[in-house]
């Protein structure tokens, strides 16, 4: 009976701490602002029932949590856990029939749609982060470099030389591959915070140089007029003509057809990019990416070169955002270094955290959430970033190693179990 | 005894202006097991990670007679090179891969006999036959280490959810997996209890007469407190103090030589107070 209360009085104490760091904040920030008077002198004025407001909100906020985290533990947990598998198991084939059914769906239109790649294309890019930091461990803040250079890379390649989409498409997987490799190569003997530091200023020096190169890059007007997708050689246009996609099958024009296009095309690089992770999860190669995330000193105390593993991740990692960055070029016929600041990296980093690192379901629903819920809190005006960020802080309280933390094996004698958080291990660069 | 498997010469690590391995020489017997001991501080984890390639020695060589053909220089090669050219180690603060199970522990060791079977793993993206092959046997070979070490109920288990002792055991079935020459085991019997280190004891010489779960013997190398162990199985003891090789024989010989006692139990104090 005393126990509750003293956690009850701990709880208490603890949120009258935290009330009193957000007075210190608020007091200033909000309290106090310098308008300008009728007259047109300054004057101060006082804002203090918003401060006590929000005082309010941190004090409740901040007990809730508390008396949440002390709550007692379900000692049936793992029971829960099996079921949370088999919910699991369900729910990867059911979003892959709704996505696959989208276009078709009745009340599903060009927004909607459009909505629909925008998420899907965040999907490939967290997938293909998750090889680099859910696998191997690898802390990546310039994953928008690879995005860029696949971009890029089709942008002038189709202007240049007239080259078409599918033969631009792998070309910008190999070119932003190799500038993996590239960035691999010096950040190889660094870890952890370290690797994060380098990798992020490695994005910042492609935007720039992408900003600057005006010959090549057009500089902050960007490329524009670039190639859009035909579906295998047949245009998609208006005119209706037998050349066209309309005309060829007879079909009304329309310019949802392209959309549609764009929809199953960005699906089908999203599911190449979870096939190849899936597989090679299962070979040599990515157990080694994962062994390396766990211990790297053991692994090369077991003969791996730790060298190439690193470069590999990094290299089929950024392959993935040059092709998701070739996609997006295509998509929007126009791109600028505007699009590839540090925060685009920030949000594809987040979707993986959020999602579980390793976890190529979570890494799904993460983006759903995070690209789908942004657009669902439109209405919300300016609220939306708050309600967007008190979201990632509520999933990071309650399920702390992302939505889905545990982690499958690879290969097993019995049955497959899932591996909890509490042993894997989280990489250290 | 047949010729030796490693021979270390002069071995000089330096870290600044610290001296901590100093001109030490001493041979490993194949088919042996040699014991490093000495005081802490020693310089015994020293030489043991020079042999594997965790630090670059300052001076002196680590040979290595393979199987066949010239002996291989270890003091040239990157530590990745070491184990691929038979030399495993296990940790003194154990280094398992938490987060996998116990088989893929296993696996992991046997990465460069399953991605050589597979051109790259190009192969095994497909779904080749070879690799399947080749997955199945590492299954086998991991199976049978896990049966040798006693850990066959716990395959599917993560590595980090065993009890200690089972954990030392995976790490010296991990290290087996990749097929050694030479088995370089840093304190092995740290942290068990008796009954454990007697089937420790019992486990390394079974490897070492190739009774475990392959049938080629295999040298040891071990470094050990518990002198129980160390006393009962080695073939070869070499002692170090302060950097330096005190001592080197049969187990029987370096336990009354008078400088081995010194080392570990204090020189008579008097000796060392005249200016």
């Amino acid at each position: 009976m005393s126990q509750p209360r003293k956690g009850m009085a701990a709880a208490l104490r603890d949120a009258a701490l935290a009330t009193a760091v957000a007075f210190g904040l608020f007091v200033i920030m909000v309290g106090l602002r310098t308008d300008v008077a009728p007259s047109g002198a300054l004057f101060l004025r006082t804002r203090w029932p918003d401060v006590a407001l929000l005082c309010g909100l941190v004090f409740a906020g901040r007990l809730v949590m508390s008396l949440w985290q002390a709550r007692p533990r379900a000692p049936a947990a793992p029971k829960l856990g099996g079921t949370m598998q088999r919910a699991g198991r369900a729910l990867g084939p059911a979003l892959l029939a709704a996505a696959l059914l989208l276009p078709f769906t009745p009340g599903i239109g060009r927004y909607e749609l459009d909505l629909g790649i925008l998420v899907l294309t965040y999907i490939m890019l967290g997938w293909g982060l998750n090889i680099v930091v859910g696998l191997a461990g690898l802390l990546d803040l310039g994953y928008v470099a690879f995005y860029a250079v696949g971009a890029y890379s089709y942008a002038l390649l189709a202007q240049a030389f007239g080259l078409g989409f599918w033969v631009c498409l792998p070309l910008a997987g190999i070119l932003a591959a190799f500038w993996g490799i590239l960035l691999g190569f010096p950040v190889l003997r660094l870890r952890g915070d370290y690797l994060a530091i380098v990798t992020l200023a490695f994005g910042e020096i492609i935007r720039i140089v992408l900003l600057n190169w005006t010959d090549l890059t057009g500089g902050p007007n960007g490329i524009g007029g670039i190639p859009r997708p035909s579906f295998f050689g047949l245009p998609f246009n208006m005119s209706g003509e037998p050349g066209t996609f309309a005309g060829f099958f007879g079909l009304e024009p329309d310019p949802v057809h392209r959309v549609i296009f764009l929809y199953y095309l960005i699906l089908a690089l999203a599911l190449l990019t979870n096939w190849v992770s899936v597989r090679l999860r299962r070979q040599p190669i990515g157990r080694a990416w994962e062994a390396l995330r766990e211990d790297e000193i053991a692994c090369r105390a077991l003969g791996i070169n730790v060298t190439t593993t690193k470069l590999t991740a990094f290299a089929l990692g950024a392959m993935f955002g040059g092709f998701a960055g070739a996609f997006f070029a295509t998509r929007q016929g126009f791109i600028s270094p505007e699009s590839f600041t540090f925060i685009e990296s920030a949000i594809i980093l987040a979707i993986v955290v959020l999602g579980g690192l390793g976890s190529q379901l979570g890494v799904a629903i993460a983006a759903l959430v995070m690209i789908g819920g942004f657009e669902l809190f439109r209405d919300l005006e300016e609220w939306r970033m708050l309600v967007f960020g008190t979201a990632m802080v509520v999933i990071m309280v309650v399920k702390p190693r992302g939505l889905v933390g545990s982690r499958t094996p690879t290969v097993a004698l019995g049955e497959r179990r899932a591996i909890g958080s509490e042993h894997v291990q989280e990489g250290r660069g | 005894m047949s010729a030796p498997i490693l021979t270390v010469q002069d071995l000089t690590m330096r870290f600044g202006g610290l001296t901590a391995v100093d001109r030490v020489s001493f041979t490993a017997e194949a088919g042996a097991i040699t014991a490093l001991i000495g005081p802490n501080g020693a310089g015994k984890t020293t030489v043991f990670n020079c042999i594997t390639g965790f630090y670059r020695p300052s001076a002196g060589a680590l040979l290595l007679r393979p199987a066949e053909g010239a002996s291989i220089a270890l003091q040239t090669l990157k530590d990745h090179a070491i184990a691929r050219a038979g030399v495993a180690r296990t940790f003194q603060n154990i280094r398992l891969f938490a987060g996998m199970t116990v088989l893929e522990n296993l696996l992991v060791a046997q990465h460069l006999a399953l991605t050589e079977a597979t051109f790259w793993g190009i192969g095994a993206m497909f779904g080749s036959r070879r690799y399947k092959e080749a997955e199945r046997a590492a299954i086998d070979r991991a199976v049978s280490w896990l049966e040798a070490t006693n850990l066959i109920a716990r395959a599917d288990d993560p590595a980090g959810a065993l009890p200690y002792g089972a954990q030392r055991r995976l790490e010296i079935a991990r290290a087996m997996c990749t097929g050694p020459r030479l088995l370089c085991l840093d304190e092995p019997a740290a942290g068990l209890n008796p009954r454990e280190s007697e089937e420790l004891a019992a486990l390394l010489l079974a490897i070492r007469d190739g009774r475990a779960a392959t049938p080629d013997p295999t040298s040891i190398l071990l470094i050990e407190h518990d002198m129980g162990i160390v006393m009962g199985i080695s073939d070869q003891v070499v002692v170090l103090d302060h950097g330096k090789r005190i001592a080197a024989g049969a187990p029987a010989a370096v336990r009354a030589d008078p400088h081995v006692i010194a080392a570990y139990l204090g020189e008579d104090e008097t000796e060392e107070v005249a200016p």
